[in-house]
């Protein structure tokens, strides 16, 4: 057979049909993973054809985009703020009941943001395919699964028929040569990477993060590489799985054992790019030469070494009315620019290891007076862990808030936002105007940089601070 | 779905490139549970001020651009969330067709399935377009063509959308036709 790319292996096992010049491929859904905002129109279209969940036993269901994160609303009686996100949560609670579908309830001890709760299961596996009306499924594809984003009218088609239509999409290496430097995480690299192949340069493509700079990262940090895939305009990222992969997922829940767990094993090792195989566009990037990102207008390919000022860009209205709305002018240096806000969590930065990197800065230390730093961990077993390793009182007495799971400030529609003209420096993947909030002004950087602002008061590089 | 044919109309121009769906639509107006009356969230942030009056120097609340059906906008349009909000938006407010010379393809795959056509043009084409604001088009897909004043140029359309879209079919009917198929593939995989 001729060489093939870990995509073009998973994307084969998963073709009902083969595409064809007239049709797509009808392409088989492992895993179906749902969340509140995305999934209410399509159960009312399954209510209006009489049909079931097919195979609910391959649909997960949680609570994370407009659930609120704040202690006394999650397990007090403290109402939801937002009337209409209260009513979205009961819409799900109810779809989920009259269909089948497992919910991961707003009291449930593994509840969570989508992204995180289907690794920390073991449902994230290599080889499988795995959707969700959300675009950054990608996630998941740090498990060497093909993961993406869909919308509401395909998350119907996967109710219905465990299946979507999909053309074939292109494949892009991303090349990482060596190691990442101390002080400089996953999200640095993510960042760069984006930096150089632009918004939209993955559109119509399937990245394959490979090297030994990659293969270097724990799971933790692969995924929030392939978290940012769609920032770049790719669908989907993936990372071939190895024993990094294995160690994580042994154990799990979700995750065979005995006999059945050798013969995954097996399958799963073969899951590479065979030598020889080629990408229809590739970069390549070294690590070691990567210092703390920043990004400086509004969206993820703005963004610069730490260190370094805005570039002048003469006559281009578009960077003109960024830097606008963010209130800065080309030629300022990055570092010393004072911040509102510090905001730690997502699907990006929101799992144990990220916590790590806060409690490392913030051990001893205390926020600046006048800054408000929000630490929300990306699910309710990740605040546990981070409970039970002290991490949360590290993050009180430094004078953070910490919260229930949920994507909270990462897009402002549960309560949490960042107030109009307000800078806050983010561990968060979008800067998009109005992200966090209307008027909000973001900076997206590591949970090192965050962390560090947030006591200094200013953006600073981390690395002076560990 | 309502078929789509043929699309006659002036252009409003968006020219930014990169206009992400929390632009179309931004977050806090997806508490919704239904995908109707979206359109007068469309493009919330930039179309009225902090008092939700409309700014009158923006494109779409000039008197010009009322009854346009077909947007115009800078590359990369679409990019970010797959929120189905955005298109819906945008149908809502009368939008059938919109044109650049990059979609991102969530966001794409996302208006096929609503009815609003997706057109990537050349950048020469797209060029002309973003310097031409209220241009009189016709977008023609059973012939792939979109005409501009004193001339035609072709655009590619994945071919099964196009075909749903001409007959104002949703793919869900082509899915469920599968079904034997599917049951097919799960029993061989024992899943
Ligand atoms: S944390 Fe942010 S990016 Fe991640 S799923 Fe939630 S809203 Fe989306």
């Amino acid at each position: 057979m001729a060489a093939r790319t870990l995509f073009e292996k998973v994307w084969a096992a998963h073709e009902v049909v083969p595409e064809t010049a007239d049709t797509p491929a009808v392409l088989y859904i492992d895993l179906h993973l749902i969340h509140e905002v995305t999934s209410p129109q399509a159960f009312s279209v399954l209510r209006s054809l009489q049909l079931p969940v097919r195979r609910p036993d391959r649909t997960l269901a949680t609570l994370d985009h407009s659930t609120p994160t704040r202690t006394e609303q999650v397990f007090g009686n403290v109402p939801i703020v937002l009337d209409d996100a209260a009513k979205q949560v009961q819409a799900m609670q109810r779809n989920c009941a009259e269909f089948g579908v497992e919910l991961f309830d707003l009291r449930d001890a593994r509840r969570g943001i989508v992204h995180i709760i289907g690794p920390e299961l073991g449902a994230s596996q290599p080889g499988t395919t795995i959707v969700c009306g959300d675009s950054h499924t990608s996630t998941h594809g740090a498990f060497g699964a093909l993961a993406f984003g869909i919308g509401s009218t395909e998350v119907g088609h996967v109710f219905a028929t465990q299946c979507l239509l999909q053309r074939k999409p292109k494949t892009f290496a991303i090349n990482v040569a060596g190691r990442l430097q101390p002080g400089v995480t996953a999200k640095d690299l993510i960042l760069a990477i984006i930096g150089q192949v632009g918004v939209g340069g993955g559109t119509g493509h399937v990245f394959e993060y490979r090297g030994p700079g990659i293969n270097a990262l724990s799971m933790d940090e692969r995924m929030t590489i392939c978290n940012m895939s769609i920032e770049a305009g790719a669908r989907a990222g993936m990372v071939a799985p190895d024993e990094t992969t294995f160690a994580y997922l042994k154990g799990r829940p979700r995750v065979p054992t005995g006999a059945a767990w050798e013969q995954a094993l097996e399958h799963w090792r073969a899951l590479v790019t065979d030598p020889g195989a080629s990408f229809d566009k590739q970069v390549d990037i070294d690590a070691s030469t990567l210092t703390p990102m920043i990004t400086y207008g509004t969206n993820p390919g703005m963004v610069l070494p730490i260190g370094e000022s805005i570039p002048q860009k003469r006559g281009d209205a578009v960077f003109d009315k960024a830097l606008a709305y963010m209130g800065f002018t080309a030629g300022d240096a990055m570092l010393g620019k004072p911040i509102d806000v510090a905001f730690i969590g997502s699907c990006t930065n929101g799992r144990l290891e990220d916590l790590q990197a806060a409690a490392r800065v913030l051990k001893g230390r205390k926020v600046a007076a006048g800054v408000r730093l929000l630490i929300v961990p990306g699910s309710q077993a990740v605040k546990r862990e981070a409970e039970g390793l002290g991490l949360a009182k590290i993050f009180i007495d430094a004078g953070a808030e910490w919260r229930e799971s949920g994507c909270s400030m990462c897009l402002g529609m549960n309560g949490d936002t960042v107030a109009k003209g307000k800078y806050a420096v983010s561990t968060s993947n979008r800067n998009f105007e109005g992200r966090q909030g209307v008027g909000a002004r973001t900076l997206l950087a590591s949970p090192y940089t965050a962390a560090a602002s947030a006591v200094a008061g200013r953006l600073v590089d981390p690395r002076e601070m560990l | 779905m309502q078929a789509v044919s043929l699309i006659r109309s002036r252009t409003v121009v968006l020219p930014a490139p990169n206009i992400d769906t929390d632009q179309i639509i931004p977050a806090r107006f997806l508490t919704v549970t239904t995908r109707e009356g979206l359109g007068k969230q469309l493009f919330a942030d930039w179309r009225y001020d902090a008092a939700g009056q409309p700014r009158p120097e923006f494109a779409l609340n000039r008197p010009e651009a009322a009854g346009c059906t077909v947007l115009v906008a800078g590359r990369n349009f679409g990019c970010g969330s797959s929120r189905e909000h955005a298109p819906w938006a945008l149908v809502d407010h009368g939008f059938r067709a919109v044109i650049s010379s990059e979609i991102a393809d969530i966001f794409r795959n996302n208006s096929l399935k609503n009815g609003l056509l997706p057109v990537v043009v050349d950048d020469s084409t797209h060029a002309w377009l973003l310097e031409h604001p209220g241009a009189e088009v016709s977008i023609d897909l059973a012939n792939n063509s979109l005409n501009l004043p004193g001339r035609a140029v072709n655009f590619r359309i994945e071919a099964f959308a196009r075909y749903c879209l001409l007959n104002g079919v949703d793919e869900m009917g082509f899915l469920r036709g599968k079904l034997p198929d599917i049951e097919r593939y799960e029993a061989a995989r024992g899943w």
